[in-house]
Order: C-alpha cells, then sequence, then structure tokens
C-alpha cells in the first residue's frame, strides 16, 4: 500500500524561457476524461500575449543568424529530448481522453516529424534558391529568408502533433514563434514547452500560451508586430476576422484547413515556404 | 556649373516621330476576343500628363462587364486553355513576345503620351522588358513539373489582375505572362489614367489570334478593381499599386479561398559607404530616385550617406542633378519626364511641402519646366529626422530624402525602421560588408554596387507591407498554381 501523496503539477505559459502565471490572475480548470477538474491553466490575457511578442522579436536577430546546421541540430535535439519523456505525453494526452494507441502514435508521429524538419533546416534552400541567368552584367541569385515573428493558433485535433508541426516548419525556417495551445487540450503544449527548454532554444524564440482562442485570436491577427499567422481551426467567421484584422499590417496568412496531421502530408518543406520570403541580391559583374 | 547649364539648353530637341503610331478616338472594353461596347454606356478620357491633351477616351466597366469578362475568362479556361496541351500554350506567349517586339517603337511612344515617362525609358526598359517577361515564361508552360519540387502544379482558374500606372505595360507583362504559362486566363484592368499600352495589347491578342476570353482587358477607376476583387468566380489577384490599396484588397479577400500577391509601395534605403566608388555612387543615386520621375516601388528614396563622404556625395549629387534634362518625354534626350496625373502631382508637392514644414532643407535642380502640362523639378531635402514624413512615406516623385550615418549597425537599424521592405541598396568597395547589409536589410531585392536593374528570370516582391508574392522568375510561378 502506497501512502505518498502525488505532488500536483503547476502549469504555466512559456514566455521568453521562463514559466510564468498570466499576469491577468486568470485560470481555466481542465477535466480529465471522467469528467473531473484535474488541473489548472492559465488563461492568457493580451498583455500575455504581447510580451511574448515583444521576446519573440528580440529572439528572431539571434535564432535567424544561427548557422543552418545549428538550427537543425537544436530541432533534432527536441526530438530526442521528447523521445526520452515519451511516456509522460502518452499518459497525458490518455488522461484527457485520447486512446492509449492513438497517444502513442501521436507522440512518435511527433517526434518523427521533428527530426523530419531538423533534416530540412541546411537543404530546403538549396531547393527553394534560384541563380539568376539576368541579360546584363550582373549576379543575380534569390534565396528564402525568415520573415520573422509567426503566430499561430494550434489545431484542436491532434493537441500534441498539431502543435509541433506548426511550430516546426516556421521555426526551423528562422522565424521565432508565439503559439496558442489547443484549447481542448493544451496540457501537453506546456509539456512540450518544458522540452524546447531543455532543448538549447534561445530564449524568446518559441513561446506557448494557453488560453482561448476567441478571447486571443483578436490580438493574433492585430499586432503589428507579428509577421505571420497560422490558423487551422474550423470557425469560419473567427477564421475571416483573423484574416481582416491581418490586413492592417498586411501579414501573411495561412489557414491550414482540414490537414491531417497524421499522414505524411502534414510535413512539406513548402510549410518552411510558407514563413519563408525570397530575397534577391544584385551584383555587378566587372572589374 | 555656368557653362554646363549653357551646354545643355544648348542641345536641340530631338523627339520620337508619333507618326509610326496609331491612336483610336476611343476603345472599348476587350472582352472574349472582341471589342464590346460597355453596359455603363460611359467613357472617360486618357490625357497626355506631358500636354493636358486628350488623347483618347476608354470604357467604364460596371458590374455587368466585369461579370460577363469574368464569365469570358471562366469558359475560356474551362473549355479551351486549361484542355490546352502546354506546349501549345507556349506558342501563343511566344507570339505575343515577338509580335510586341515587333511593335516595340510604337507601344513604346505610346507608354510615353499616356504615362509622361521619358521616351530613352519606355523604349529601352519598359517594352524590352515586357517582351523578354513574355518570352521567359512562355518557355515554362510545359516544364512546370520540374519547377516544384516533390509536387504537381495545375493552374487555378481566372486570375483578376490589377496595374498600376508607373508602368503599365510592363507591369501588365508581368502579370499575364506567368498566368498564361501557367494556365490561368485572366481579366486585366490597367490603371485609369495609363490605359492605352494595355489597349494596344487587346489588338495584339486579336491579331495573334489567342483563344477568345483568355485574357480580357476591362478599364474603369478604382471601383471597377474592387468589381473584380470581390468577384466570386475569380481564384486569384494579382494587384500592384500602393500599401493603402493593398490593404483594402488584403481585407475584402479576408475568409475568401482566392489566392492574391499583392506588389505594394516601398521606402527603400540607399546605403553609400565611406569606401563606395563614389562618382559610380551617385550615378546610382540619381538612377535609384529619378528614373520613371521616381514613380518607382522600388526607388531608392531614402538616400543614407557615411559621414565621411556625405558632403562630397551630397555635393557631385546635386552637380549631377543640375545635368537633369527635365520636358517632353517624346524627346530622346529628357531624362525626367512628366509627373503621370494632376492628382499624383498635388500629393508630391503637399509632401514635399511637409518636408521643409518639419525643418528639412530643399534642394531643387535650376532646370525650367514646360508651361503646360505636370513637372516636379528633381529634388532633394536634407536635414529630416527619422520620423519626418518625407522619411516615413512613400512619395512617389522625384524627392529624395538625405540622411547621414556612422555605422554599420547603425544605418541598417535606420533601414530597417520603416513597415515597408521592398528593395534597398548599399555602395561598398568591401564584399565582406556587402553581404553583411544585404542579409540584414528586410527587403525583397537588395542591389549593390548597382540600383534599379530588373529582369525576368529574378523574382521582384518585398517582406513586411510591401506586399508578398513574387514576380518574375521560378518563384514568379508559385502564386499562379495549386499544387497537389
Amino acid at each position: 500500500m502506497n501512502s505518498r501523496i502525488d505532488i500536483q503539477k503547476t502549469y504555466k505559459l512559456y514566455i521568453n524561457g521562463k514559466f510564468s502565471r498570466t499576469e491577468s490572475g486568470r485560470y481555466f480548470p481542465l477535466k480529465d476524461s471522467r469528467g473531473k477538474a484535474t488541473v489548472n491553466l492559465c488563461q492568457a490575457s493580451r498583455k500575455d500575449f504581447r510580451e511574448a511578442v515583444k521576446f519573440a522579436r528580440k529572439a528572431v536577430g539571434g535564432w535567424s543568424s544561427r548557422t543552418a546546421y545549428n538550427r537543425g541540430q537544436i530541432l533534432y535535439r527536441i526530438a530526442e529530448t521528447l523521445e526520452g519523456r515519451k511516456k509522460q505525453f502518452i499518459q497525458e494526452l490518455n488522461h484527457f481522453g485520447i486512446t492509449k494507441n492513438n497517444a502513442t502514435q501521436e507522440v512518435e508521429i511527433t517526434i518523427d516529424r521533428l527530426v523530419y524538419y531538423a533534416g530540412w533546416a541546411d537543404k530546403y534552400q538549396a531547393l527553394f534558391s534560384s541563380v539568376n541567368p539576368v541579360s546584363s552584367a550582373h549576379y543575380n541569385f534569390s534565396v528564402p529568408e525568415y520573415q520573422g515573428v509567426i503566430a499561430i493558433i494550434s489545431p484542436n485535433d491532434n493537441p500534441l502533433l498539431g502543435l509541433a508541426s506548426l511550430i516546426a516548419p516556421a521555426f526551423v525556417g528562422g522565424n521565432t514563434i508565439v503559439c496558442l495551445a489547443s484549447e481542448k487540450n493544451p496540457l501537453t503544449a506546456i509539456t512540450f514547452a518544458e522540452v524546447l527548454h531543455a532543448s538549447d532554444i534561445p530564449n524568446g524564440a518559441v513561446n506557448i500560451l494557453t488560453g482561448f482562442s476567441s478571447e486571443l485570436a483578436e490580438h493574433f491577427s492585430s499586432h503589428k508586430d507579428v509577421n505571420g499567422i497560422v490558423y487551422c481551426g474550423e470557425n469560419l467567421e473567427l477564421n475571416k476576422s483573423i484574416q481582416e484584422n491581418a490586413s492592417e499590417n498586411v501579414k501573411r496568412i495561412h489557414y491550414y484547413d482540414k490537414i491531417n496531421w497524421l499522414i505524411n502530408k502534414g510535413q512539406s518543406p513548402y510549410f518552411i515556404m510558407d514563413h519563408s520570403e525570397i530575397k534577391t541580391t544584385w551584383h555587378p559583374i566587372g572589374s | 556649373m555656368t557653362n554646363q547649364t549653357d551646354f545643355i539648353t544648348g542641345y536641340s530637341p530631338a523627339p520620337e516621330s508619333t507618326n509610326l503610331i496609331e491612336i483610336k478616338e476611343r476603345y472599348p472594353l476587350f472582352i472574349k476576343g472582341k471589342f464590346l461596347e460597355p453596359q455603363s454606356g460611359r467613357y472617360f478620357s486618357t490625357i497626355n500628363p506631358a500636354t493636358e491633351k486628350k488623347l483618347s477616351e476608354v470604357a467604364v466597366a460596371n458590374q455587368t462587364d466585369v461579370d460577363f469578362a469574368v464569365k469570358s475568362a471562366r469558359n475560356a479556361y474551362k473549355n479551351v486553355w486549361s484542355k490546352m496541351p502546354p506546349k501549345e500554350r507556349s506558342k501563343y506567349i511566344y507570339r505575343i513576345a515577338r509580335v510586341l517586339q515587333e511593335r516595340g517603337r510604337e507601344f513604346a511612344v505610346i507608354e510615353s503620351m499616356d504615362g509622361g515617362k521619358p521616351i530613352r525609358e519606355s523604349r529601352d526598359i519598359d517594352i524590352p522588358l515586357a517582351v523578354a517577361h513574355f518570352f521567359y515564361y512562355a518557355g515554362w508552360a510545359d516544364k512546370l513539373e520540374y519547377a516544384f519540387p516533390g509536387r504537381k502544379a495545375n493552374g487555378l482558374g481566372v486570375a483578376g489582375q490589377i496595374i498600376p500606372w508607373n508602368f503599365p505595360l510592363l507591369m501588365a507583362a508581368w502579370k499575364i505572362a506567368p498566368a498564361l504559362a501557367c494556365g490561368n486566363t485572366i481579366v486585366l484592368k490597367p490603371a485609369e489614367t495609363t490605359p492605352l499600352t494595355a489597349m494596344k495589347l487587346a489588338e495584339l491578342l486579336q491579331d495573334i489570334d489567342l483563344p477568345p476570353g483568355v485574357v480580357n482587358i476591362i478599364t474603369g477607376a478604382g471601383d471597377t478593381g474592387i468589381k473584380i476583387v470581390d468577384h466570386p468566380d475569380i481564384n486569384k489577384i494579382a494587384f500592384t499599386g500602393s500599401t493603402d490599396v493593398g490593404k483594402i484588397i488584403q481585407k475584402s479577400l479576408a475568409g475568401t479561398q482566392k489566392k492574391y500577391t499583392l506588389e505594394l509601395g516601398g521606402k527603400a534605403a540607399h546605403i553609400i559607404f565611406d569606401d563606395a566608388a563614389i562618382n559610380q555612387a551617385v550615378e546610382g543615386i540619381i538612377n535609384g530616385i529619378f528614373f520613371n520621375q521616381g514613380h518607382v516601388c522600388c526607388a531608392g528614396s531614402r538616400l543614407y550617406v557615411q559621414e565621411g563622404v556625405a558632403e562630397e556625395v551630397i555635393s557631385k549629387l546635386k552637380d549631377r542633378m543640375e545635368t537633369l534634362i527635365i520636358g517632353d518625354p517624346l524627346d530622346k534626350n529628357t531624362d525626367i519626364g512628366a509627373i503621370n496625373s494632376k492628382m499624383q502631382l498635388k500629393k508630391i508637392m503637399e509632401i514635399t511641402q511637409s518636408g521643409e514644414d518639419e525643418g528639412g532643407v530643399l534642394f531643387q535642380s535650376k532646370c525650367t519646366t514646360p508651361k503646360s502640362g505636370y513637372w516636379f523639378k528633381p529634388t532633394l531635402i536634407s536635414n529630416v529626422a527619422q520620423s519626418s514624413r518625407v522619411v516615413q512615406e512613400e512619395i512617389f516623385g522625384p524627392v529624395l530624402a538625405v540622411q547621414t550615418f556612422r555605422t554599420v549597425d547603425e544605418v541598417i537599424e535606420k533601414a530597417n525602421n520603416t513597415p515597408y521592405g521592398l528593395s534597398g541598396g548599399v555602395w561598398t568597395d568591401k564584399g565582406a560588408k556587402i553581404f553583411k547589409i544585404t542579409k540584414q536589410i528586410q527587403a525583397g531585392i537588395l542591389w549593390a554596387n548597382t540600383f534599379n536593374k530588373f529582369d525576368p528570370t529574378s523574382p521582384f516582391g518585398g517582406f513586411k507591407e510591401s506586399g508578398m508574392g513574387r514576380e518574375g522568375g521560378i518563384h514568379g510561378l508559385y502564386p499562379y498554381v495549386e499544387l497537389s
């Protein structure tokens, strides 16, 4: 007989490499598969989001100037760390209603997806770059570069895999990220933040919030220092208002409608390109 | 200086002949391969901005006209263009290129008459580049399977394309050529002040027997443009124009399935280091801001000169400005033509005045300008702050804001301190510095030791609020395909 009392975990936001509570002091309870409220999560506010964007912006320069090799290694490190904590993730997903088999599959695909994008870190550039044969005496080439700060509203289905499948391509492309976890099942997102934290990512390069898209989507999409926004929810009204707000500073908008993250179509270098800009440089040829 | 000025005023006029060209009294809409009277029943005049005289009139397309154009494009897509073997599609685009090349001089003269740009530019840049774009993308039509690794490319359907007034035919070519190569059909609207070369292109499309409805060209003001943007049966919108209008378009496309590319405004930093080849840099600055009267979204409108050479650069720049010949766009000696419209002239005057009001020091060349028409002297404003309107806002005219800097990091920060991100320029003899600057400036096109160069093989387009998507090169195909 075990008389030991469990230590229960406090789930916080992940901003600028720190686990902090929401400044708003608000929380929302999460019910397990039996309907029992077992966990409280921070209900992030607009102010938390703005803080996260501030730090994400600060982190862009450092992260984007890492070598491609280094970015690949860090992505790979995230996969390694996650592999080591596989059981915990399966358990957390399972606890909130995902069958053990499905949870196992989701965690394993997530790990593999991170490895997949780790491998792209120093390859997609070669695929999407060009040396352009201009008809004047100039050397001219085009390469993909990062966009900046990407705001991501995670899908509810496959809460861990969806989150990782959206973060990884944007992140490997040199962008920094502010991400809202799945609303229905946000637990693994915060535990995933612990994995990120243990994988040598620079502070502020990935920030994860928990809360409600009905409250935060407006701020995600209208913030002037955000370069791109990703939404994959089924709320078409919300999608429209996100896109309207995004036009205020010509954000890059990606609405991933009904993408099945479990299959190979849920990964591709084109997702990296969605968060890239092509830059073209000219120089005269002569003496 | 005096001698030089005398020498210049001593040039005899060398006007390009207008005998070759034919401009009709009016141009109806070009829909389904025919010129059709607009359902609106209305026409508006297009004038020569150098003389303020009417050149012709073009139709106003209303909702019924837009509907009919889109329907024609849809039918042509379904029944003809999407079914045609790509290599045959390709041949039509080659035909456009070849015939346009043959009629190049005619198009150049009309372009200069309708828009005010110097004939030297329309003849040597606008038209040949337009031809080259058609020629380049023609060759892509049957090679798309090589352009997108791991994916199959299909056309999108009907593309709605809205063209600006600064490079009327060239921007039309930038949009038509890749759209057709990828198998789309088109409803295109030229700008209201410069519709004539588009209408001449419509005649050309008839002549080369392009199947009816593949390209439809309709005219009108912004109101017609928004009807194209909002049309439910259009799959893709391509817009070139101001950032303000771009934002309105992006907003009205919110929640729709339409793909879009936006080619918007700019406020390029043009950076001169103390180790640059100064004389060449001065030529670069001149070309950067005075090319096409400064009606260029990628114009080098913010000059940053390193302190050690600031005096020398600015003094040489002023001398060079004095030699610029402003006047008749059709004169082959002309460097700076007419401002495109009265409205644009007003805007340039207003914002230049604001530069003076905010404490800027104005320098204008001493040239004289013709009595009729819209003209603005080459202008330089120094003593301006980073927050000045002339530094922050796109002027779209021959007005250069001048600032100085000390360090590399300082100038990078200043260069990026704008919502725009279309282009940038840097002059230095140090290769390592070039790569540092071009890497760190947030813009789609970086010119190092050169400026304002364009080529169909070279992608063009902006970061941030300068728009999204690329035109030109292999990257210019992507906005016109769906990948599966």
